[in-house]
């Protein structure tokens, strides 16, 4: 599997990220979001609905676990699998039928429930020294693998490492 | 009842009934259900205001038993409930079925197969009866709770609700009429109460062990940041979610009470500002509250406190009426039964459902 290892210091960066990774989606992409509690996911789903052009407020999807976001490119399905450890609603959340209408998911947690999701980009968001946070980029399955040469690429410009 | 046919239209949207306005009065009895979440729940209300049964079956030990993730969970167990919770409400509200003048059930917003069990059940009941099927919005429903006490309250109102999926400051210029001035830009109150008690190791749900262990602490012990608290009507948790966070790993030894005391004081400090300031724009007769995060102390008192000083009302709803219910759903279903808003029974559940739409 290929990755691509970026440190974000601020949430301008995060930003940054967010955009590169907009211009790449396609109709039923998945992105997987992981990280800790205020690692930065739901800022990270802000930018990303921003750079496709959603113009409603993005709010964390912890409690009602989907959120749909129309009026951009794409159609955005935010959910957050956090609760499922409690509740167990997967198939509750029609995701299928929201890839079937072409939509993307960006699922926060999903790492919570690991085979659900075998063709993904995986965002992975770690605290850092200070405010600082380390992202990891990589993927999974065949449906990013010709984009993700080309994603690297972009998401290396004007890093540091 | 006459209007059994209009309800059968074939039309799904929320249409005026030939439902004369005169027979809606304090005598009409609305059975509600409400399956959007966790909860499964059903209520016999009578006039509106008058709850002659709530009974609410939670699905958290449900989910306990199973020990984790369990797909469809959440739709087959309010599937294998709702008979009993319904029939339990009947039997407490001394009622037989035939009195029942309208079947209420949130339409939305929630998880679309959990909501399409208590529509579906709804639905069929009013078929059955011949009564009208009324849909319902579970975020209006939580100011309807309040009202319960209340149902004189002036207007206009505004309507600030707390919950773990929502924060809206809302006004109100009559029983119909919804427009949201504020919200969370990012978590919602609820939401960072449990984090943060998760994060603590405090029990589930989070809201009442944080209200229970900041009855112990002390709330000046850690400089949390009030975000946005002079900038418009918006409210932000997740920067304070990240303080608490961050405060924690750097303090390991820190105590969790004056954590969890700190942490409440500055979500009260922004919700009750921000809800004077809201107040004050709209030019509020009345301030209700609703959602899980109203049954907190430290809120309820600290909002009391305001109107007080600003000469404001502030209505609060039984702290058992404050998390998710029927009870509340029959009293918002009374209300647009009144109007005459019914719905066919082709309606469907949305997920997605916003305050304010499918009004007229």
């Amino acid at each position: 599997m290929m990755k691509s290892t970026l440190s974000v210091t601020t949430v301008d960066d995060t930003a940054r990220i967010a955009r590169v990774i907009a211009a790449e989606l396609r109709p039923r992409d998945v992105l997987l979001l992981t990280g800790d509690l205020g690692a930065g996911k739901t800022t990270f789903t802000k930018a990303l609905c921003a750079a496709l052009g959603i113009t409603e407020t993005v709010t964390s999807p912890t409690f009602n676990l989907v959120h749909e976001y129309v009026g951009g490119r794409l159609t955005v399905v935010h959910c957050d699998l956090y609760r499922l450890e409690r509740t167990g609603e997967l198939d509750d959340l029609a995701l299928d039928e929201a890839r079937r209408r072409g939509a993307v998911l960006v699922v926060e947690w999903g790492d919570l429930v690991p085979d659900a999701f075998d063709d993904a980009l995986v965002v992975g968001f770690e605290h850092a020294a200070g405010d600082a946070r380390t992202v990891t980029v990589s993927w999974r399955g065949s449906n990013w693998e010709a984009r993700f040469v080309r994603l690297s690429d972009r998401l290396q410009v004007g890093t540091t490492t | 009842m006459t209007s059994g046919s209009t309800t059968r239209s074939a039309v799904a949207s929320v249409g005026v009934s030939d439902r004369n306005a005169s027979t809606v009065d304090t005598s009409t009895i609305v059975l509600g259900i409400e399956t959007s979440c966790d909860e499964t729940a059903a209520a016999v209300v009578m006039g509106g205001t008058d709850v002659l049964s709530s009974v609410v079956a939670s699905q958290l030990d449900e989910h306990a038993r199973f020990g984790g993730v369990v797909p469809e969970i959440a739709s087959r167990a309010h599937l294998e409930t709702l008979p009993q919770v319904v029939a339990e409400a009947l039997e407490r509200a001394n009622i037989d079925v035939s009195r029942v003048d309208a079947v209420a059930a949130t339409v939305g917003p929630g998880l679309v197969g959990a909501l399409l069990v208590g529509v579906s059940a709804a639905k069929a009941t009013a078929l059955a009866l011949d009564v009208p099927f009324v849909g319902v919005n579970h975020l209006e429903a939580h100011l309807y709770a309040a009202l319960l006490d209340e149902p004189n309250a002036r207007f206009p109102m505004l309507f600030v609700l707390v919950s773990g999926g929502h924060t809206l400051l809302v006004e109100m210029t009559g029983h119909d009429s919804y427009r949201v001035i504020g919200q969370t830009i990012d978590d919602a109150a609820g939401e960072a109460f449990d984090k943060v008690a998760r994060f603590l190791g405090l029990s589930y749900p989070g809201g009442p062990a944080i209200d229970k262990a900041a009855t112990r602490g002390k709330d000046t012990a850690i400089a949390l940041p009030r975000a946005m608290l002079n900038d418009g009507l918006d409210v932000s948790f997740s920067g304070l979610k990240t303080a608490v966070i961050n405060h924690v790993r750097a303090n390991p030894h820190v105590s969790s009470d004056d954590v969890a005391a700190s942490f409440q004081r500055a979500v009260v400090d922004v919700l009750v500002h921000k809800a004077r300031r809201a107040a004050s724009l709209i030019g509020a007769n009345t301030i209700a509250l609703g959602g899980g995060v109203a049954a907190n102390s430290l809120l309820r008192s600290e909002m009391t406190k305001a109107g007080e000083s600003d000469g404001i009302p502030v209505v609060l709803p039984s702290r058992e009426m404050c998390t998710d219910n029927a009870a509340m759903i029959a009293s918002a279903g009374w209300y647009r039964l009144r109007r005459g808003e019914v719905m066919g029974l082709d309606a469907g559940a949305d997920p997605n459902l916003k305050l304010g739409a499918g009004q007229r």
